[in-house]
């Protein structure tokens, strides 16, 4: 669907982007993270073609369109929608008038306009706001407004630029429960690029992590969340979760085993630990726990200390594989 | 003598005031329609908008600094050849319009530009990334945001432009400041001279008013409180 191939941006002396090359494939919901200044804002204006690249290609459905010009480039921008961390909308014009300025520029008559604005609007569950202003919105309900607007045109691809940034943890979760949707019930090619791993967590199926100007990681979420190799990346998951530094769980001092347990979907409910507990005869110390959700899944992890024979302890861990957790040893 | 003077007041002052308001609005109108695009095409000439142009915008820009750079009352008397090749005399309210329009039309240019680069340039980006013609985005976007500030722009205009008539009215520009010369300054009548300053006061607080009473309108209905 998109196919980078290695896109370097030179601004005087400064590479804001380094010979990148990313794949994205039609119906993913690809995440570009990186740092301010990491170049990803860079990256995915360049997609919009708004700065146009020093050099390399970028093939959309095989056009390039790093040498779009003028009718092309507009029609290039009709076909792509894209979503803002500040919404940008048009203060002067009601919520119904913003979705429809898409339209209205294609040369849409009036009536499909006002057709496919009902549509979107009940799409991003705001049809009683109509005839609003967005200075009357919340910051949630601009994005929704926004990603309305971004949709009017049925784009295969929709770019977001930071779009939870400037929303508070709650709305960030509803706006990206809303793309996550939209990807499912439209086929829309997601491109978005972020600071937060938890946009990644909860909404993409790929990433790329962007550090100066170059990809330093990149493939599906599930792997690069489970096996981090870059420091950035490690770094960034870090800061997502609450996990313990091996550096810490030296200061422990504990003398039995320290496992990190895995719960997913089902296994999660089972009282799991108590019937370990008085099966195996062991004393079960809960350090900490917490519960996450990646890819819309429910994920549990908690972190034990275990003390009983070597015997009950490898029953216990046979046990643990039979209910379906993952159990890994933090000490020794 | 008050009734003389009420007598005299109702004969003149009617047809100065039309005067007057005659010679703003044509100059008001014909300025607009050459200060607001020249108005257009400075910002988005200007360094980093739509359609930036080094070479264009200098050369507007020169053009707007000279025309604001004269006093109105030289401009006035400068541009009589003009004035007399345009309209065929230098005299009477219709050639005062000549020189009124030739200064309203780079205040309201640059004031126009001033307005228009207040629009917020994410939201410029966001109607290029739609797929915007230039003429889409300055039609639907440039115009519309900033409309509130235009119409100050569009009363502040007026307000000077009623100033600037009554000063043609000194060299025999017609409207109201012809008969404050006549009456009040040659004839020592102060009680002509006082009604017609209450006029000129009435005019001008009248359309600051309805300017503002404007501004308020479209400012509650979008709910935005920034000008």
């Amino acid at each position: 669907m998109i196919d980078i191939q290695s896109v370097s941006k030179r601004y005087g002396a400064l590479d804001a982007l380094k010979e990148i090359s990313l794949f994205i494939e039609k119906g993913d919901i690809f995440g570009i993270i990186g740092l301010s200044g990491a170049g990803k804002s860079t990256l995915i204006r360049t997609l919009a073609r708004l700065i146009r690249p020093t050099s390399g290609k970028i093939l959309v459905e095989g056009i390039d369109i790093t040498q779009l010009e003028g009718k092309a480039l507009r029609a290039y921008r009709h076909q792509m929608g894209m979503i803002f961390q500040n919404f940008n909308l048009l203060s002067s014009c009601s919520v119904a008038d913003n979705i429809s300025y898409p339209l209205e520029i294609a040369g849409i008559s009036k009536e499909k306009r006002e057709q496919r604005i009902d549509e979107l609007l009940a799409l991003v569950g705001l049809s009683d706001k109509k005839e609003i202003y967005p200075s009357m919105l919340s910051g949630g309900q601009k994005q929704r407004v926004g990603i309305a607007r971004a949709l009017a045109s049925h784009p295969k691809i929709l770019l977001c630029d930071e779009a939870t940034s400037a929303l508070d943890p709650k709305t960030t979760r509803e706006i990206l429960d809303l793309l996550h949707s939209i990807s499912k019930k439209l086929g829309v090619t997601i491109v978005l690029i972020t600071h937060e791993m938890e946009v990644i967590r909860r909404l993409c199926n790929k990433v790329a992590v962007i550090e100066k100007g170059s990809i330093v990681e990149q493939g599906l979420v599930t792997e690069v969340f489970s096996n981090p190799q870059h420091p950035t990346t490690q770094q960034f998951l870090q800061n997502s979760s609450h996990d313990l530094s091996p550096e810490f769980i030296k200061t422990l001092s504990l003398d039995g085993q320290l496992l990190r347990l895995h719960f997913r979907g089902q296994s999660a409910k089972e009282p799991i630990i108590s019937h370990m507990m008085r099966h195996f005869k062991l004393e079960v110390n809960i350090l900490m726990g917490w519960i996450d959700r990646v890819q819309h899944t429910t994920v549990g992890t908690l972190i034990v200390e275990l003390k009983g024979s070597d015997e009950a302890m490898e029953k216990a861990k046979q046990y643990l594989l039979e209910q379906n957790v993952k159990c890994e040893v933090l000490n020794r | 003598m008050t009734g003389e003077n009420i007598a005299l007041a109702f004969r003149i002052l009617p047809l100065e005031l039309w005067n007057t308001i005659y010679m703003v609005v044509v100059a008001m109108l014909l300025g607009t329609l050459i200060g607001l695009p020249l108005g257009i095409i400075l910002t988005i000439t200007s360094k980093g908008h739509l359609k930036s142009h080094h070479g264009i915008y200098k050369c507007l820009e020169t053009l707007v600094i000279i025309g604001r750079s004269f006093p109105f009352a030289i401009l006035m008397v400068a541009l009589i050849p003009l004035t007399r090749l345009i309209v065929g005399t230098s005299l009477g309210t219709t050639a005062s319009i000549v020189p009124l329009t030739i200064a309203a039309a780079p205040f309201i240019a640059r004031l126009v530009e001033t307005s228009l680069k207040e629009v917020d340039r994410h939201v410029l980006e966001a109607a290029i990334v739609m797929g915007s013609t230039t003429q889409h985005i300055i039609t639907k976007v440039l115009l519309p945001e900033a409309l509130p500030s235009l119409i100050s722009v569009g009363s502040l205009t007026i307000v000077n432009l009623i100033g600037y008539s009554a000063m043609a009215g000194l060299v025999g520009g017609g409207g109201l400041g012809q008969v404050a010369i006549q009456y009040g300054y040659n004839r020592f009548n102060t009680f002509i001279m006082v009604v017609t300053v209450l006029l000129l006061i009435a005019l001008v607080q009248g359309v600051q008013w309805l300017g503002n009473r404007a501004v308020r309108k479209i400012i509650e209905k979008r709910g935005t409180f920034s000008l």
